[in-house]
């Protein structure tokens, strides 16, 4: 089972993030569960969503304290939110940022596992003209887990954004096309 | 052909209640169980169910019009969740007293003060002896599943059913689950047809009436019979819907207690989680093992006691507390019941997770830690544990 804790701010869609994850993982056959924690929720606030991903049914039903990955999609949160709490060392932490790696370790207080810096906001801001970094980081999230092939990533998110934008059919292709970059632009992952 | 899917709690429910396509449905939105109202009066917006949808100004209101379409002869059901169901409180007596069928989808949350939107089991709890049979949820396939059986329960029983699910863990989490085809529910849950109802041009009845000293207490009586005898029911309909569905259930479930030597008894999501930590501590060679009730009311009083019989040492965990300066509800009953058994067990109560204090893994094998100390030395130095953590406390 994959563990991933997600942290980002209100009105930013980490929440729609992680469950448009559990969703991939659906269509290839997994079971999964994707929850946010609630709180008092407000635009810009601190907020956590979580996903568990496994071969087999999913049974536990308790927020995650031990996540495999975490996936920061504001990292104006780092230092304001102790994102690396739990995170298992042989795990990950994927970051949206501009910065590079050695700058963001040091902003991580000593955490020892693999990082990965992908700057969605911007592919956001290229391919959509609007900085929705969610659908980048998803492809970066898929990427750094394994979760599934980038051919079943793509044949996944195609088929989710055509049932997603069938009012907007204009958008499917450039979140696509973030889609493809978040992929492929992620970067980082040494120790 | 089961078709797979993923929803959350709230989703499976609204989903349930679009293949039931009851008469009517009256409700008001109360946080987490909103968005069933929401969903389903988009289903008789768009025209996928033909139900008469009222939307009421309080929640005794929508008691009060649930009530009123039942009792006129209708499939009738409404969901709510805490401050709601306190408000309903008063016309959930008049449901059950008049011996009319319905369903009542409850979303567990925790009742004010504080205010907290989050779950815990004090709001279902609080009206236990309303004479609603209450159905407990571990998951949205369990809320699903139960919601459907709750239809044909309620009706054979002639009494309301109450289906209890956590509040966003339960939901708002969206997990897999198994639906039925349209067909098979519909043709599961039938037509209903009602003995007595107000519409009947043949009949002339009246309903609720005023029963004093000679009449009342054998009205009564019947409504405590009905519940009795609702466990038949409850079995029956479980069977059909195993043969249905493959999906087997209980008055409770049991998961690795037959050569338990260390028992928890808990209700809805949390099991799950101590499932799986009993796979853990099984690892490590502790016997362990939970007892999950499905079925609160009626209470399977007989059954429950002769499965603990073997403990060394037992926990009842409640999300509510009486406040009764001795125990929550669950050990109450629990405890009483084995008591009338002649089974002794040295068990223990542990009030957690009010107000949605999250309930993880770490949590369960402290409990199972007290419960090896306790079956060791035969002995219990307290009763009731707060399962709390140092910084959740004031």
């Amino acid at each position: 089972m994959i563990e991933i804790r997600w942290h980002g701010r209100g009105g930013q869609g980490a929440k729609t993030a992680s469950l448009l994850l559990a969703d991939a993982a659906f269509n290839t056959g997994k079971f999964i569960q994707g929850f946010p924690e609630y709180g008092p929720e407000r635009m810009g606030a601190p907020i956590t969503a979580y996903n568990r991903i496994s071969d087999t049914q999913i049974r536990t039903h308790s927020n995650i304290y031990e996540p495999d990955y975490v996936v920061v999609v504001d990292d104006s949160l780092i230092g304001a939110v102790d994102v690396t709490s739990g995170l298992k060392e042989n795990g990950a932490i994927i970051i949206n940022t501009n910065e590079d790696i050695d700058s963001l370790r040091k902003k991580l207080n000593g955490y020892n596992g693999k990082i990965y810096a992908i700057d969605a906001s911007k592919i956001s801001l290229e391919c959509l003209k609007a900085n929705f970094p969610n659908t980048a980081m998803l492809a970066a999230v898929v990427h750094v887990t394994g979760i599934m092939s980038e051919d079943e990533l793509i044949s996944n998110m195609k088929d989710a954004f055509k049932h997603k934008f069938a009012k907007k059919p204009e958008v499917i292709e450039p979140n696509m096309q973030a889609l493809i970059r978040g992929y492929e632009e992620i970067k980082g992952g040494t120790k | 052909m089961a078709i797979r899917e993923r929803l959350s709690g709230n989703e499976a429910v609204a989903t349930a209640m679009k293949q039931i396509n009851p008469d009517t449905v009256a409700a008001y939105p109360i946080t987490p169980s909103t968005e069933i109202p929401q969903y389903f009066s988009n289903f008789v917006a768009n025209g996928s169910v033909d139900t008469n949808f009222i939307p009421v100004e309080s929640e005794h209101s929508a008691m009060s019009a649930t009530i009123g379409a039942a009792a006129a002869g209708g499939r009738v059901m409404t969901a709510t969740s805490s401050q709601g169901l306190a408000l309903m409180f008063e016309m959930l007596y008049i449901a059950s007293g008049m011996r009319l069928p319905m369903t009542l989808i409850c979303a567990n949350r925790a009742l004010s003060a504080p205010i907290n939107i989050h779950n815990d089991h004090s709001d279902s709890m609080g009206v236990r002896d309303c004479g609603f049979i209450q159905l407990y949820c571990e998951s949205n396939q369990e809320a699903y599943d139960n919601t459907i059986m709750a239809v044909k329960i309620a009706e054979k029983a002639k009494l309301p059913v109450m289906v209890c699910y956590d509040g966003f863990i339960t939901s708002h989490s969206i997990e897999n689950i198994m639906l039925l085809e349209n067909d098979e529910v519909k043709k599961f849950v039938g037509k209903y047809e009602p003995e007595n109802y107000l519409l009947d041009s043949t009949k002339n009845i009246s309903m609720g009436p005023l029963a004093l000293q000679k009449y009342y207490f054998g009205i009564r009586k019947e409504l405590s019979d009905a519940m009795d005898n609702s466990i038949d029911i409850i079995k029956e309909v479980s069977e059909e819907f195993y043969k249905l569905t493959g999906r087997k259930y209980d008055l409770y479930e049991k998961y690795k207690l037959d050569d338990a030597e260390i028992g928890i008894i808990a209700l809805n999501s949390t099991a799950g989680t101590i499932k799986d930590t009993i796979d853990k501590l099984r690892e490590n060679g502790v016997k362990i093992g939970l007892l999950k009730p499905r079925c609160f009311r009626p209470l399977p009083y007989l059954d429950i006691p002769k499965e603990l019989k073997n403990l060394k040492a037992l926990a009842i965990m409640d999300k509510a507390d009486s406040i009764n300066g001795y125990s929550g509800p669950l050990f109450s009953e629990i405890t009483s019941a084995m008591f009338s058994s002649n089974i002794h067990v040295n068990t223990i109560n542990y009030i957690y997770g009010l107000g949605g204090a999250d309930t993880k893994s770490a949590d369960i094998e402290k409990i199972a830690n007290k419960l090896q100390s306790i079956a060791k030395t035969g002995k219990i130095d307290k009763i009731k544990h707060f399962l709390i953590n140092e910084k959740e406390e004031v």
